[in-house]
Parts: structure tokens; sequence; C-alpha cells
């Protein structure tokens, strides 16, 4: 009989090496007794936290090829003029006479957002922590289903193998933007990107789907149904709140997308025209008679809207759960944040046609997507001022992960400001296809997004790896992305309120341009410093992996369940029982209680002291 | 001794096996794939240049064949709450037998579409007549995963696996063919309806 199978307080904050006693109670046989195969215990393992760690170096893979793109494109944008003779070696063909391919460049933009929104920000961040941590904050021994959680991550993998391999076409990868616009996208005779490059993004994508699918059917379910006792839907941590609703987003949208890629396959391939009408291409009539561009455009949205919901939900709810544990103190309006996540949720999928201002679509329909797209604004700045109320006056940790949730904070209002000018219909007419648009969303999505994953990567690492990461490199780490965002991004603004236009392969030919020759070679110079940088954190993930300092059970002094479980959890998350929960995920410096945070598994009959009038223990 | 030691090691927070709920869900997103193409269909409907045909006769055999099978995957549903393995096996290769009839009928139904010249690709056809193809072939795919289904339960009640205890596997099958059913019902009637 084991009476300390949950760590007290004091165990929990301070020894290292503490383990949990292994009980006779263990009602879950794991699998210590009998050896798996290395191959089903690391690749085809269908346990949730090394899915996620797949998911995670997927990711981060995806990450570096994305942000290379980048830095090629920044350097065309910055050096229009120059000739870029040293990259034939690693370009090849599509280095012509020294000067970018123009039609490589529209690739390399199109496959940058690509891979960023879909590979990195979507599988790599929700993929990467709604696995690892929706079974152990909700205290489940693994996902429902560990064989579809399995499935999601190969069919990524295959998805992920087929739109790298476009890359090395000799026609090129996809290069009609991630948006995958038709007619562009359809008619291979339009550019040379929309042949077979255009058809394994499609492929690929399909595939994506299907693992989307497969994952977030499975993050619904174990948050519905496996949540250990005692854990409510009011007692659960915000990261779950924000994972479940991601889920839930994506269940409705995705399905829309793979309608509108299955449409454009059948366009592209077998002769239907849902989406093209009397188009001339070199002189020569094509036979599409009766689509709609519009309607693709109206589909892709519908999946596109909720999709940057997707990206940024999980961040919101991570930094949430960040900035509570290191401030010590409650997050401000714990209702009022789940509340704004609903509504965000349920607002996003009103707001589509925001995106299609400039479609001549009817006045009258514009400014009802703009009422509507406006309205979003409220539950942001519900989260917003709650995260501000939770920092006010609180104890301050500054750990790495807590400075990346705060540069999160940050972000998101600087770009999120922005969104009010973009969401008003008039406003956005005129800067649709600028930078300026290009500026808000990285500001607000894109960035945002990878802050809130590198604030999760290194706050949970020592739950992942057993290992602390290093904080100095950490320290330098944050300052270079966090400066290198806003250098990057604030002065694209004023370049898009002058009217340069996105996705121009150069501008030296507008005289209305040539004067932001300097301020674009600003941008590249930063952006490509900001991307070196990230060669610190990866240098730094990878050595801590095997070399970091070894971390204890619950290094940050935080409530939740996942840190009652040993420094590295095995199969089935707790060797013995799974704790039961009694009391919110917030319980940070509460007055009277012997130590500044009260984590969810410990019964309010064992904190007398601290106790308000109304708590006592109902989970019996 | 610690409250928590009692414990199982899970407490569902709904009344649903969590594998009804996945299945729900999986089903909600074909409802949300059906519900861009319909949506779809009428928004392009609207501007115009759309080709007017007659639905072939044919489909209403093919709706009847369905609505039959329905039928029939519930009388296997009782009968596995009646213990009645064979009759189980009995009904679920008449389903399944209906099921293959329907796709074939549907089959019949796109040749007919060509002899009346409504083609789904090419120069003569229209969004009017791909949609259809497009309905009636996605709905198809989604019938040949409830026929492997339908086999994986068979399977099943010949281990023995199909009985009034064990009705998980044979609950979640027929919910799935009957929302096949409804699916394709519901297909028709907005073809009817818009076409």
């Amino acid at each position: 009989m084991a009476a300390t199978n949950l760590p007290t307080n004091a165990q929990a904050q301070g020894g290292i090496g503490v383990t949990v006693p292994h009980t006779e109670h263990d009602e879950h046989h794991h699998d210590e007794h009998h050896e798996q195969h290395w191959l089903f215990k690391y690749v085809f393992s269908q346990d949730h936290k090394v899915i996620a760690k797949q998911f995670l170096i997927t990711g981060i893979f995806w990450a570096i090829l994305g942000g290379t793109l980048s830095s090629l494109f920044r350097l065309q944008l910055g050096w229009p003029e120059s000739t870029f003779e040293w990259l034939s070696p690693f370009l090849g063909r599509w280095i012509e006479a020294g000067k970018l391919n123009p039609e490589f460049y529209l690739a390399l933009v199109t496959m940058h957002g690509t891979i960023m929104v879909f590979f990195v920000l979507t599988a790599g961040l929700s993929g990467t922590f709604s696995n690892f941590l929706i079974p152990l904050q909700v205290g489940a021994r693994d996902m429902a289903s560990g064989f579809m959680n399995m499935l999601s991550y190969w069919f990524f993998f295959l998805s992920s193998i087929i739109m790298f391999t476009s890359l090395f076409l000799e026609t090129g990868p996809a290069s009609a933007g991630w948006t995958i616009y038709p007619p562009l996208s359809a008619l291979p005779q339009a550019i040379p990107g929309s042949g077979m490059g255009m058809t394994m993004w499609l492929v690929s994508m399909a595939l994506f789907i299907v693992s989307q699918l497969l994952g977030g059917v499975n993050y619904i379910t174990t948050v519905i149904n496996l949540r250990t006792r005692g854990m409510s839907m009011g007692k659960l941590p915000l990261t779950i709140w924000a994972f479940f609703l991601t889920a839930i987003l994506g269940l409705l949208s995705f399905p829309v997308l793979f309608s509108a890629a299955l449409l454009l396959i059948f366009d592209r391939s077998f002769g239907t025209s849902f989406f093209l009408s009397d188009i001339y291409i070199a002189g020569q009539a094509l036979n599409h008679q009766g689509g709609s561009p519009i309607l693709f455009q109206h589909l892709f949205w519908f999946l596109g809207h909720p999709e940057v919901y997707i990206v940024i939900m999980p961040a919101m709810g991570m930094v949430s759960e960040i900035l509570a544990t290191n401030a010590r103190k409650p997050i401000f309006g714990y209702r009022a944040m789940i509340g704004s996540l609903l509504g965000i949720s349920l607002l996003s999928f009103v707001v589509w046609a925001h995106h299609m201002f400039v479609t001549g679509m009817n006045p009258f329909l514009g400014s009802v997507f703009m009422f509507l797209t406006l309205i979003i604004a409220v539950p942001s700045a519900v989260k917003t001022f709650n995260w501000l109320a939770t920092l006010w006056r609180g104890n301050i940790r500054f750990t790495t992960a807590m400075l990346f949730s705060i540069g999160f904070v940050s972000l998101f209002i600087s770009g999120g400001l922005t969104g009010i000018i973009l969401g008003n219909a008039a406003l956005d007419i005129q800067m649709h296809n600028t930078y300026f648009v290009v500026a808000h969303f990285h500001l607000v999505m894109g960035s945002s997004a990878f802050f809130g994953l590198f604030a999760g990567v290194y706050h949970w690492f020592p739950k992942m790896f057993g290992r602390m990461m290093d904080e100095k490199l950490g320290y330098i780490h944050f300052w270079l992305t966090f400066l290198g965002v806003y250098l990057v991004f604030l002065p694209m603004h004023y370049v898009g309120i002058a009217g340069f236009p996105r996705r121009y392969y150069a501008w030296t030919g507008f005289d209305a341009f040539s004067q932001f020759a300097d301020m674009n070679k600003f941008i590249s110079i930063a952006a490509i410093l900001a991307f070196f940088g990230q060669f610190i954190f990866i240098f730094n993930f990878f050595y801590s992996i095997f070399r970091g300092r070894r971390a204890t059970e619950n290094p940050w002094n935080s409530t939740t369940l996942e840190w009652t479980t040993p420094i590295v959890p095995g199969h089935g998350n707790w060797p013995g029982a799974i704790p039961a929960v009694y009391r919110w995920p917030y319980d940070y410096s509460k007055p009277g209680a012997a130590e500044d945070f009260i984590p969810q598994n410990v019964p309010y009959s064992q904190t007398q002291s601290s106790n308000l009038p109304y708590e006592r223990d109902t989970a019996e | 001794m610690h409250p928590s030691e009692t414990l199982t090691h899970k407490e569902p927070g709904t009344g649903l096996h969590p594998m009804r709920l996945v299945l729900i869900l999986l089903i909600i997103s074909i409802v949300m794939m059906f519900a861009a193409f319909t949506s779809g269909y009428i928004v392009r409907r609207e501007e115009g240049n759309w080709l007017e045909y007659a639905l072939p006769g044919s489909m209403l055999y093919t709706s009847i064949i369905i609505a039959l099978s329905s039928a029939t995957v519930q009388w296997a549903w009782v009968s596995a709450r009646k213990d009645n393995v064979r009759q189980v096996q009995i009904a679920l290769v008449l389903t399944m037998l209906l099921g293959v009839a329907f796709l074939y009928g549907q089959w019949q139904v796109w040749g007919e579409l060509v002899q009346n010249k409504v083609f789904f690709g090419g120069t003569d056809s229209n969004p009017a007549g791909s949609f259809t193809y497009v309905l009636m072939g996605v709905h198809g795919f989604h019938l040949i995963t409830g026929l492997i289904f339908l086999l994986i339960v068979l399977g099943k009640s010949f281990r023995y696996q199909v009985h009034s205890r064990q009705m998980l596997a044979i609950s979640n099958c027929s919910i799935y063919w009957h929302f096949l059913g409804g699916l394709w019902l519901y297909l028709y009637l907005f073809l009817l309806l818009n076409h």
C-alpha cells in the first residue's frame, strides 16, 4: 500500500530524482515486463508522448525548410539587382545567368506559406502539444485510440514526403500561392508550377487532411471521455480547452477544404469545369465552360479562416498556462478565457468572406462580414486584457518560456490592431494584396503562433525529455527572435501602406516603389539574421536532449497533472493509479497556503488553512 | 490511504463509448464535406449557365434498395440483441448484397446520364452534371467503406463476438450504415429539388 503514490507538495517541489514507487495495485500492467520491439517503441509507436515527439521533430525539420525558403526570396526582394551565382550549387537551374528564376520565386513564396501554415503551425504545433498534453493534463493513460493516433502521424509523414519530393520536380513545386486560387492553379499552361507540382500539392494536402481528422477525432474523444475522476470541464487547464476547440474547428473545416481540393483535382485532371470558364491562354480558347473561380474562394476560405484560429488557439492556451505559472498568480478570468475561446471558435465560421472583399461581392454582404469580423476584436481583447491582468503585480519568474509568452502577447496586440484596420471593407480594398496584409498576418498569426510553440517547447521540455533546456541560450534566442520579428514586420506595414504589392518578383520597374529599396534591404537583413538566430534554438534543443541539466518532477512548481508523473513518464503515464482532481488548475499564491502553488490533485481536506468557505471535496 | 488509489483508470464524461464518439465525429466530418458540396452546388446554380436535365428514373430504384438495406441492418442489430447469431449473419449478408446492388444501380444511373448526354467532364460537360457525378461518386466511396465495416462485423460474428453483451461493433456499423442511407436519401431529394 503506497500512500505516496501522489507526490506531496514537498516532494513535487524539491527532490531531484524522486520517482513514484510502483505499487501492487497497478491494475494496468505496463510494458516493462514484455519488452517491445524498438520499431514499435520508437517508430510505429502508439504512445501519445512518442507521437508528440515525432510531430515535433518533423515540425522542426519543416520549420527550417520554410525559413530557408523565406530567406531565399528575401534575398531577391532585398537585392533585386544583384546576381546570385553563388546559390546555383543549391538551386541549380533555378538560377539563370545569375538571376533567380521568377517562376521559382513564386514557388518559394507558395511553399513557404504552405509549409509554415500547415506543416509547422498546424501539424507541428497542435500535433505536438495536443498529443503530448491532452492525456497528461486530463489524467488519461493515453489517447482514446492509440492506433488512429499513430495513423495520424504516418499520414502526416506520407504527406510530408510527397510535399518534400515536389520541391525537386523539374517543373518546380506548386506556385499559385498557398491559397491555390484557380484558374492559375488549375491550368498547367498558365505556369509550370501548376503541372506536376500542383498535383503533388493536392495529393499531399488530401493526406494531410486525413491525418488532421484522425488526430482531431482522438483529441476530442479523449477530452470528453477520458478525463480522470473529478476533472470536470470547469477544472480543465486552459491548454486543454484550447486544444479541444482547435480540434473541433479542424473537424468542421478541413472536410470543406477536402471538397474544394477534390473539385480542383477533377478540374485539373478530368476535364470538369467547377471553377473554370471562358479562359484564353496564348490566344487559345479552352473548353472549360460554366465554372466559377469565386466558388473556390468561398470553399477555401471556409477552411482558411478557421485555419488561422487552428494555428493560434493552441498557442493561446499554452501562453495562458505559462503566464499563470510563472506569474505565480491564478489566470485572470478563467471562465472569461473559456468563453472567449468559444466565442472565437463560433465567429471563425462566419467571417470567411473578409478575405474576399475585392471579389466584387455585394457591398451589403461585405458589410455583414465586416461587422462579424470586427466582433472578433471583443473575445480577442478579453483574452489580451486577461493576460495583462494576470501579469499585473505577479511575482514574475522570467523563464525562457515566460519571455516567449510575454512576447506572444506583445505580438498578438501589435498584429491584432492592424486586423481591425483590415477587417474594414473600405480600408481592406485599399490595402488588399499589399505588404500591409503580409505584415498583419505574420505578426498576429505567424510569429505569435511560433512564440507559442517556442514557449511550449521550453516549458514542457523537462517533461518530454527529462532534462532542462539551457536558459542563457534561451534568452539569446528570445531577444534575437523578438527584435528580429519586429524589425522585419514593422517596416513592412509602412511599405504596405504605400501600396507595395505582395508576391511581386521585382518592383524596380515601378518608380513609385523604387524609393523603398533601402527599406526592403533592411527587412531582408533583419529576416535573415532572425532566421539564423533560430539555429541557437535548434542547437539548444538537440544538445539538451542528451546533455541538458537533469530535470526534477515539477521544475516550474506547476499545479497541473502532468507534473505529478515521474520525471520521464512511461507507457501509461502514471506508474500507479491515476490521480483524482479536486480543484481548478490555477491555485497559485493562495492566501494561507503553505506553498505558493497547490496541485490539482491535492484534496481540500489537506489544505484547511487556505480553503475558502465554500471549498470542500466533492470528488469522493 | 489516499482517496485516489481506489480510482479506476478512467471515468467516462458521457454515457458514450469512446469509439461511438469517434464514429459520430467522423460522421460529422462527412456531413461537413457534403454540406460544402451541396452549398457549392446552390451557389454555382444561382450564377446561371446551368444545364437543366431530367434525373434518370432508376435513381428511385437505387433509393429504394438502400432504404431496404437500412431495414436489414436493423434486423441484424435486433437479432444480435436477441443473441440470434445465425440471423445476424443472414441479415448482414443481405445488407451487403443490397449495398452492392445499390452501387451497381448507381453505376447504371451514370450510364443513363451519359446516354442522355450529361457528362462528367470534357467539352460538353456542365457543372450541373459534374456535381451530380461527384455527389454520387463520393457517396459511393463512403458506401464502400461501409461495406468493409459490414464485412468486419460479419467476421466478428463468426468468431461469436457479436451478441447482446457485445453490441458495440454492430451498433456502430448499423449507425454508420443508416447514416449512409440517410445521406443518399438527402442527396436524392436535394438533386430532385435543385436539378
